[in-house]
């Protein structure tokens, strides 16, 4: 007999003691938990992403769209990143301001190539305020996953607040989980030594998210 | 499971000895009470908690129940998503598995994001012996593994090293494994987290094979999760070219919305995070973007024999939060080290001893291995009475009875040299069956907190004699029990 068919074998005479006629799974699990905690405007549910992505040491810009360029620009410079990647379907007008060589990510590019650059600008698939957390996606603005991974300064955009969900579970109903899916909340990060926190073991040890809303602010 | 910690003490001996070693106990005294304090604050943000830890238990109840369907509706998906499943019934089948797959790609050496399933079967050990390097990349693993030593902890595993230790370790190990130390290395964590990144950033960028194991796997999407802090786990999982996932067969959840219940209690109930730092969910293989391989083994080792307990079953429901190691009086002074294996702590204790049997002494001591105050059980996210289990067990050891067996139905005889184990069942029956004496007794000990004996009285004695007796909860058990329904009404 194949393992296949052994572990399924055990796992049924395992469970002959369960009555057959179960309750089947869309009433088996009472959903009596929250949709999302708190009674938020939308623009307390911006300001609590905002904080809780402050309180996990990602540092928060927040700029209406038409001053998007300029900000971005302003923080590659600052930070003196001689080197962006792009990912291919970015909108070009976010670093039509920049002077910082931007590099694409391309299939060819290999880890080594991503590993000689500074920066990455992304959009993102949504973020969750109650949690402080960027899902990306890997659509077009936001790239392979492994472009936000290996260079060490990440720059993330978020659209509000279309793009802000209040809680977990409703970030889930929107999420397609064919795709690939990183959900990022704070740089990374270890309590390995003493429990100590220390930013960036192998993540970027800096993130920086943009909030940026719709021009007519 | 294999014969990862063989030749350890059994946990008497080996907590004695753990007991007496200062360091190990300040350090795990300092760790266990600053997550637990922290925890308690992230949990008290969410004011349905109580709703998503019965919800999480029905989730994994519900599965478990239906495991046979949800195992073959998972392979379906990942199948149709371009991943191949594999199946082992147990840790030398895992590792072959493995072991042939590293071979096909014509590589010699993977990295490892920390995975407990892969300890579990000893897969690096088995790698190793065919001239395969496997180099784990969680930092603290990477200690564990430079120190030739063992984790202690589910999530904080080289909590029993202190900052000196591991930089001796840096400096000492790692030109042995790759990239060595930067000369001057100091004992500050960031510096020793920088000799880290360093060290495997050079492993991660030209590694082909990557293996991981998964928090959880849905079954009507072929989804797999796993949720860390550090980076390593995303560096696994998307830089080389295939990617082996190796995975106990209760980490099924039915449904992608099913994540939104234990996405909100994990990371609470482990790091006492909002959220986690980095959460990678995939299903099979993406075109142009991580892995072009993808094999998932999902390893049984044990776990239908668990299974087959009906009152041990809910053991599988555990996801690993190690939320119990925290407030357990006993693993607070006895260390991960001496449980004997790398499930430590209350869920350790009523875990290996199901999945490994209980013929070995460790085995047959680890039901013991708790004061049963139900401070596991208050804490669980998916509401595992360890307690109730723990009683179950020690009956086992000391009375025998059916159990399942790598699929067999067999009767244990009374395991013998339990002698002292007998004599404080029978002590604890007792008291059981008279709830007076019982709550007369706690609340005394309550009062004379300070007074405590450090061992037992009467038939306890024996048994206690090679244990230092737990502080006395501020509650007593039963007093929480009354004030909660036994547990069923947690908001009180
Ligand atoms: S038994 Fe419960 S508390 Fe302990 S690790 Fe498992 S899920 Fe967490």
């Amino acid at each position: 007999m194949n393992s296949r068919d052994l572990i399924l074998g055990r796992v049924r005479r395992a469970l002959a003691d369960v009555p057959r006629d179960d309750t089947p799974y869309e009433q088996a699990v009472d959903r009596d938990y929250l949709r999302e905690h708190g009674n938020r405007s939308v623009e307390e549910t911006v300001e609590l992403l905002a904080e809780n992505l402050a309180d996990y040491r990602a540092i928060v810009h927040r700029c209406p769209a038409d001053e998007l360029p300029a900000l971005l620009a302003g923080i590659l410079a600052a930070r003196g990143s001689a080197s962006v990647l792009v990912p291919p379907g970015l909108p070009p007008e976010w670093l039509s301001a920049a002077d910082t060589a931007q590099v694409e990510d391309r299939a060819v590019s290999t880890v080594y190539d991503l590993d000689g650059v500074d920066s990455v600008v992304t959009a993102c698939a949504l973020a969750v305020a109650e949690t402080g957390t960027i899902v990306l996606d890997g659509g077009p603005d936001q790239g392979r996953r492994r472009i936000t991974l290996v260079p060490d300064h990440h720059i993330c955009v978020v659209r509000v607040p279309d793009q802000v969900v209040s809680s977990v579970p409703q970030a889930f109903e929107r999420l397609d989980p064919a795709r690939p899916l990183t959900w990022i909340s704070g740089p990374s990060a270890t309590s390995d030594i003493e429990l100590d926190r220390v930013e960036g073991v192998h993540g970027p040890r800096t993130l920086e998210v943009v909030l940026v809303s719709a021009a007519d602010r | 499971m294999s014969g990862t910690f063989v030749g350890m003490p059994a946990f008497p001996k080996a907590a004695h000895e753990a007991v007496n070693n200062q360091t190990l106990r300040g350090n795990l005294r300092h760790a266990t009470h600053t997550i637990r304090g922290k925890r308690e604050k992230a949990v008290a943000e969410l004011a349905d908690w109580a709703e998503l830890r019965e919800a999480g238990k029905r989730i994994k109840d519900h599965t478990l129940r239906h495991l046979d369907r949800y195992l073959v509706q998972l392979e379906e998906s990942v199948t149709a998503a371009g991943g191949i499943v594999h199946w082992a019934a147990d840790a030398d089948e895992a590792n072959r598995i493995v072991i042939d797959l590293v071979r096909m790609t014509g590589e010699s050496e993977v990295v490892k994001v920390k995975s407990m399933a892969t300890q579990e079967i000893g897969l690096n050990e088995a790698l190793e012996a065919e001239g395969i390097a496997a180099y784990e990349t969680d930092l603290a693993e990477l200690i564990v593994q430079l120190g030739k030593d063992r984790p202690s902890h589910i999530l904080v595993p080289a909590i029993h090293r202190n900052r000196g230790e591991i930089r001796d370790i840096f400096a000492r190990e790692m030109s042995e494994w790759g990239r060595p130390a930067p000369e001057g290395l100091t004992d500050t964590p960031a510096e020793l987290a920088e000799a880290a990144r360093l060290h495997l950033r050079e492993k991660f960028l030209r590694a082909k094979v990557g293996v991981s194991g998964a928090n959880f796997m849905v079954a009507d999407t072929g989804t797999l999760v796993v949720v860390e802090s550090e980076g390593n786990g995303r560096m696994c999982l998307t830089l080389p070219e295939t990617l082996i996932s190796v995975v106990g067969i209760e980490k099924i959840v039915p449904t992608w919305r099913d994540l939104e219940v234990f996405l909100q209690t994990l990371p609470r109930s482990s790091t006492a995070e909002r959220m986690n730092p980095y959460t990678s969910t995939w299903t099979g293989t993406t075109d142009g973007d991580g892995p072009q391989t993808f094999h998932l083994v999902l390893i049984d080792n044990g776990r239908t024999d668990t299974l087959a307990d009906e009152v041990g079953r809910q053991a599988l429901r555990c996801i690993r939060c190690s939320a119990c190691l925290n407030v357990c009086p006993v693993y607070e002074r006895a260390g991960g080290h001496a449980y004997g294996s790398v499930y430590p702590g209350p869920i350790g204790a009523i875990l290996s001893p199901q999945l490994r049997g209980i013929a070995s002494e460790i085995d047959a001591s680890l039901p013991y291995a708790s004061s049963l105050c139900g401070a596991c059980y208050e804490v669980c996210p998916v509401a595992i009475d360890i307690p109730e289990v723990l009683v179950h067990l020690r009956e086992r050891v000391v009375e025998g009875g059916p159990v399942t067996r790598e699929g067999n139905k067999v009767v244990l005889k009374p395991a013998k040299g339990h002698a002292a184990e007998r004599a404080a069942m029978r002590a604890a029956r007792w008291a059981f069956s008279h709830p007076g004496a019982l709550r007369t007794g706690q609340r005394l000990a309550s009062r004379t907190r300070r007074f405590h004996p450090r061992t037992l009285p009467g038939p306890g004695k024996a048994w206690s004699a090679t244990r230092d007796l737990p502080p006395v909860p501020a509650e007593p058990f039963r007093d929480w029990w009354q004030r909660t329904d036994g547990g069923k009404d947690t908001t009180k």
